[in-house]
């Protein structure tokens, strides 16, 4: 399922246990530069990693494994939120258009890459089939020291990773509810909120970085 | 922008629908005005996101056309160019109307297009889709709405002043949420007068047979 993990027991890199224990990541050539899967191996770091390269380099490489990754993933979400497989198609590479466009607004503090081009995706949705535009919040204003901190990042990352744990062992009808409410299959006064997912700790570090982002400023 | 002093909050539902892009434009509206004054509901709002990015791991692969990767190739070429300058939802100049709404009034306060409704009230409807309505309401200092039920949900969001109710006092950031068959009488604060965002997913029921005259020129 992810593309660059490598279970094989001769890999050299160190098999790292991550919350409630899962997987050895093979760590890739970091070319040189530093980046945060260094000694920070979880399957999101890497794809932080790639976006990164995308925002800083304009690296195509980076942008190509994201594409073929997370390009037949967009794909099948929008077709379950009702597009025909040529629709989905289209609006897919759009979104992975935009993803490379849009680089440079991405936080790793406070989202992961499935997180951020989810929300791609979903915008991309509103916009096809509901014919609307999205209003969004505005911006946080970007301090001198918008860069965030190595550690929370990959906090977040990690967070990211146990939540979607948690989403996968929920018995199978709560999921299914979950997936429909995010697939667009639920009116808004049908979803309840009651996920059964553990939030607590994400928002928490989600709240730090924005309060940190708004320190900076000061 | 400030964030300190908002007492009443998103709920949980209006987060995770909004973040699953399940809502009416004039609800997405006063959610994004909202998460715009408050980092409290923004923190929430990124952790229902962060579901949204779990479901899409979980999405089994559906395979690209063989052509797929070579025509993205060629748009991001295209428009490399192009795309440098930052295209975000930059922060409001105005100092009433967040972003969002500013947006929808093209410019600020100033800009909003009032339309007399009685009492000293005025209303400028916003232009969105016809599921749900969002207007802006200007209610003079220490002037009372009057009493209403409505059949769907009614949210309100203070954008200058404050309004007192039976379920307490909203100065500027906080979120009212009526639900059905709750009837309020907001009063707005004595010290200034007070404007609003307001969005209903059904018409207003006034009681008594001033207001329910109104109700025709109030669109609602």
């Amino acid at each position: 399922m992810l593309t660059t993990t490598d279970l094989s027991a001769d890999c050299d890199a160190k098999p790292v246990v991550i919350g409630n224990g899962i997987s050895d990541s093979k760590l890739e050539p970091a070319d040189g530069q530093k980046t945060l899967s260094d000694g920070m191996p979880t399957q999101a770091a890497l794809w932080v990693d790639d976006l990164l390269r995308i925002r800083d380099d304009r690296d195509e490489g980076a942008f190509i494994k994201v594409f073929q990754h997370f390009g037949p993933r967009v794909k099948a979400f929008l077709m379950r939120t009702g597009m025909d497989a040529a629709l989905a198609e289209e609006c897919a590479q759009e979104v992975l258009v935009t993803v490379w466009n849009k680089a440079h607004l991405y936080d790793a503090s406070r989202a992961s890459p499935s997180t951020w081009i989810f929300t791609i995706a979903r915008n991309k949705k509103i916009d096809v089939l509901r014919k609307q535009k999205r209003p969004e919040p505005e911006d946080l204003p970007w301090g001198p020291e918008a860069e965030p901190d190595q550690a929370d990042v990959l906090g977040l990352q990690q967070e990211s990773e146990q939540l979607g744990r948690a989403l996968r062992d929920l018995p199978e009808k709560q999921r299914e509810l979950v997936e429909k409410a995010y697939f667009g299959d639920l009116t808004h006064s049908e979803i309840a909120a009651q996920t059964g997912l553990p939030l607590g700790t994400i928002k928490s570090r989600i709240r730090l970085a924005l309060e940190r982002l708004r320190h900076s400023l000061k | 922008m400030e964030t300190m002093t908002i007492q009443h909050h998103l709920t949980e539902e209006l987060l995770m629908a909004y973040s699953a892009g399940d809502l009416p434009e004039a609800v997405n509206l006063i959610v994004a005005t909202h998460i715009s004054l408050c980092d409290e509901c923004r923190a929430a709002l990124e952790s229902y996101e962060a579901i949204g990015g779990a479901v899409l791991d979980t999405c089994e692969s559906v395979a690209m056309s063989e052509t797929s990767l070579s025509s993205v190739l060629s748009m991001i070429h295209k428009q490399d160019s192009e795309i440098l300058e930052r295209e975000t939802v930059a922060p409001a100049k105005d100092v009433v109307l967040p972003a969002p709404l500013a947006d929808y009034v093209a410019g600020g306060l100033e800009n909003v297009k009032w339309r007399p409704v009685g009492m000293g009230v005025k209303q400028a409807v916003l232009p969105t889709s016809d599921e749900a309505s969002a207007r802006l309401l200007y209610i003079p200092a220490g002037t009372a709405i009057p009493d209403h039920g409505h059949e769907g949900m009614e949210l309100t969001l203070v954008l200058k002043g404050a309004f007192q109710d039976e379920d307490g006092y909203y100065g500027r950031g906080d979120i009212e949420i009526a639900s059905e068959d709750v009837h309020h009488t907001p009063v707005a604060d004595i010290s200034e007068d007070c404007i609003c965002l307001a969005v209903t997913d059904a018409p207003l029921r006034f009681k008594g047979l001033v207001p329910r005259m109104a109700q025709p020129f109030l669109g609602i």
